[in-house]
């Protein structure tokens, strides 16, 4: 447990100061939690026990219970991630349409598997459910701090050129 | 002149940002003068990018598959030239899969400006709306719906008059309507293309509904998934707002209603209604016993409605051509359109919306043009987990709850996801009840521990282990879970092993008895081959990465299965088609 445990204190106000408008529009709103979580996720990239204990406070809902909440939703983290989130759809679609196999290539390439991130802090992988482009099956979405990009109709290879182009730019 | 280019989130998957800057680059060095827009998307996915070019007069020519290296000759010939690029434009029988369909949810999709409300007013927008708040009653209203005949669209098909009806009755100090748009079934993507390509008619179906049930306040629940939509639904939200038809005193009937979203945060068990109210007030989204109904008690304790997107998108056409019109439409009992979402292993995927009662076959093989490489049809997966596949030999079968029902699968969301002879029955039942096991939220222990124990005992069939006994104990299986869970979830979480079980048996017994996959599909029941029709040219040889391949130059090669992991690397390699999987 870190010293400065912020449950007991206000010292980690100017750490978490992006949140505050964020805590003063919602903290007291009943039902916000997911809203408040997500908008935390939006700026630190995930939600670390410093981030949670700091919405309990503001909030009054024990730590437990976000905690609880937090690991209820597929969109929520508790580790940081990388740069470049890739996305790859695991739908039915994609399923029937070879999705397994561009699991495969992109575990190769990238030397991780399903929720790992690259040593280089580059890429994170997560399978996702549906990302609604099923015809264009198999689909991943990118998300980086650039926009949310798709690619549809993936093969092996045009997921590793795809994936070596990025990590070219960056 | 008015280049329109297609811009859901599968045109912009498939490159309709780079077609639209080609286009803004090549219409400013020509120097002509067209105006550039874009529009949601028109259910064509299989052709994306699409652009539609108007003329002035109003005639349209669609171009398909517009990647920039196509816009440069569109804007020389037919831009500047005016002469129709005949080479690029929509194939007559491209066209038919349009002309088939029978359109009244997406009736203005891939047709206006979604982020433009004056587009949707010119296609008679919020008609409806002013109609049913300075004229109609409440209960006027609900009769309207009810002469239509419109169930709900996200799955039960629960007439939707009924749970408005209900809410109307129940009292209460707020009441709540809320949009379920948390399109969770993976392979449905209609709601989606409603909330980016027509948001405003849902925005006029939940006033209109919210009216008749006698609530203030709507909530739309859109999961994060889909970040176009939800930017779009706030565009259409905030001009409707700017025009009075949402806040206080819409169009001066006295009546006050407003809408705010609620970003999912992706947890398919959240389309239960009692799930999705727990997770409107920020809790983990696990579903309550029901009674009492969210009807009566739902949203803070408020009589609740909630109804899914693409039920509200058909409320306004009902309001503006009548209920009987609506009911003309379809069968006896499944009345209107409905859309379904055509993917899988078919030749034009996309969304089609057609009457209710079209047989499978018209939809799949009339519209949607069959299997991709004309491959054996072999069973469609319709209700995504909580349906199941229909075989072949029952592709007559209308489109109707009922006649759907009957066949172990539900209508659903309407995903129809086609599947092949390579699509492996068991695999697809192992795949379905991997989804439903992650989503069990967990309260009830047969829906939390049973599909679990579904799970590896399909893991273990599709390996190559599978034991005498294990199709019977499946069975026993989903028939406890069914009777032990609360919600749908778990009730219906086994449907999709129980249809396969049903249709498709021998797949079943042939992974258990004889350790082969019909389909060819698990890896651990095939193995790889080479034929005499090997010229020797090493090229597998040298891309095998376990060395498992050897042979002379010229010579046939052989793959020594002991080390093959069977990745398939030297089948894709092979240009002589000598090898083959077994």
């Amino acid at each position: 447990m870190s010293e400065k445990c912020c449950c007991c204190g206000t010292q980690n106000k100017e750490q978490f100061k992006e949140l505050e408008p964020v805590l003063e529009k919602y903290a007291k709103v009943p039902g916000s939690l997911i809203t408040i979580l997500q908008k935390a996720q939006d700026i630190y990239g995930y939600l670390s026990i410093d981030t949670i204990n700091h919405i309990s406070e503001a909030t009054g809902i024990k730590p437990a219970k976000i905690y609880g909440v937090a690991t209820f939703y597929a969109q929520f983290r508790l580790q940081p991630i990388g740069k470049y989130l890739i996305m790859l759809c695991q739908g039915t679609a994609c399923h029937v349409n070879g999705s397994e196999i561009i699991e495969e290539a992109v575990c190769e390439y990238l030397g991780i598997q399903d929720g790992e991130t690259t040593e280089d802090g580059l890429f994170t992988l997560n399978n996702v459910a549906c990302l609604g482009c099923c015809s264009l099956a198999p689909v991943m979405m990118i998300q980086s701090a650039d926009g949310d990009e798709t690619y549809g109709n993936l093969t092996k290879d045009k997921v590793v050129q795809i994936l070596a182009e990025i990590r070219e730019r960056a | 002149m008015k280049v329109i280019i297609g811009q859901g989130s599968c045109g912009i998957a498939t490159g309709a940002k780079k077609t639209q800057a080609e286009f803004e680059a090549q219409i400013a060095a020509k120097g002509v003068n067209v105006e550039i827009d874009f529009t949601g998307c028109v259910g064509t996915c299989y052709l994306e990018p699409i652009v539609d070019v108007y003329e002035d007069n109003g005639d349209m020519t669609r171009y398909v598959k517009v990647q920039p290296d196509r816009v440069e000759r569109i804007v020389e010939e037919h831009l500047v030239g005016g002469k129709v690029v005949e080479e690029y434009a929509i194939a007559p029988e491209d066209q038919q899969f349009l002309d088939k369909q029978q359109r009244v949810v997406l009736r203005h999709c891939g047709l206006i400006n979604p982020e433009k409300i004056e587009e949707y007013l010119a296609v008679g927008g919020y008609e409806a709306t002013q109609r049913v708040v300075t004229s109609m009653t409440q209960d006027e209203v609900i009769e309207e719906i009810k002469v239509s005949g419109l169930r709900g669209r996200g799955g039960a098909g629960f007439p939707t008059w009924f749970k408005w009806n209900a809410a109307k009755g129940n009292p209460g100090k707020n009441k709540y309507i809320v949009c379920n748009a948390d399109e969770g079934d993976p392979g449905a993507f209609m709601d989606r293309s409603v909330l980016e390509g027509d948001p405003h008619s849902l925005i006029e179906g939940m006033i209109i509904g919210g009216f008749a049930m006698g609530a203030t306040e709507g909530v739309i629940y859109c999961r994060a998934e889909y970040p176009l939509a939800i930017k779009r639904l706030e565009i259409a939200m905030a001009q409707a707002r700017e025009k009075g038809f949402l806040g206080k005193d819409i169009f001066g009937s006295g009546y006050d209603f407003d809408l705010r979203i609620k970003a999912g945060a992706g947890a398919f068990v959240c389309g239960e209604e009692t799930a999705l109210i727990a997770s409107l007030e920020g809790e983990r989204g696990m579903p309550r016993l029901k009674p009492p109904f969210p009807a009566a008690k739902g949203y803070w304790q408020q009589p609740t409605n909630i109804n899914n997107v693409e039920t509200f998108a058909n409320v306004a056409w009902i309001i503006n051509n009548g209920g009987a019109a609506f009911g003309a439409m379809g069968t006896q009992q499944s009345k209107g359109t409905k859309v379904f979402a055509l993917a899988g292993k078919i030749k034009k995927g996309g969304l089609v919306e057609v009457p209710m009662g079209l047989a499978l076959k018209d939809v799949i093989f009339g519209i949607g043009g069959g299997i991709k490489q004309d491959k054996q049809f072999k069973a469609v997966q319709m209700g995504g987990p909580s349906g199941g596949c229909i075989p072949a030999d029952l592709i007559e079968t209308p489109v109707t709850y009922e006649d759907i029902n009957k066949t172990g699968a539900i209508v659903g969301s309407g995903g129809m996801i086609v599947m092949d002879e390579d699509t492996c029955m068991v695999d697809m039942a192992r795949y379905f009840l991997d989804f439903t096991r992650k989503e069990s939220c967990g309260k009830c222990n047969y829906c939390r521990i049973g599909t679990k124990r579904m799970l590896e005992i399909l893991e273990r069939i599709t390996r190559g282990e599978g034991q005498d006994g294990d199709i019977e104990l499946l069975e026993e299986l989903a028939a406890k879970i069914k009777d032990g869970s609360m919600c749908g979830l778990g009730q219906t979480a086994p449907n999709p092993v129980l249809t396969t079980i049903r249709y498709f048996r021998n797949e079943y017994e042939d992974h258990i008895y004889n350790h082969t996959c019909t389909a060819k599909s698990c890896k651990e029941l095939i193995s790889y081959e080479i034929t005499d029709k090997c010229v020797g040219c090493t090229a597998c040889s040298r891309k095998c990465p376990v060395g498992a391949i050897s042979g002379e130059v010229k010579g046939q090669h052989v793959i020594d299965k002991e080390k093959c992991i069977k990745c398939g690397k030297c089948l894709e390699t092979c240009k002589f088609g000598a090898i083959v999987k077994k």
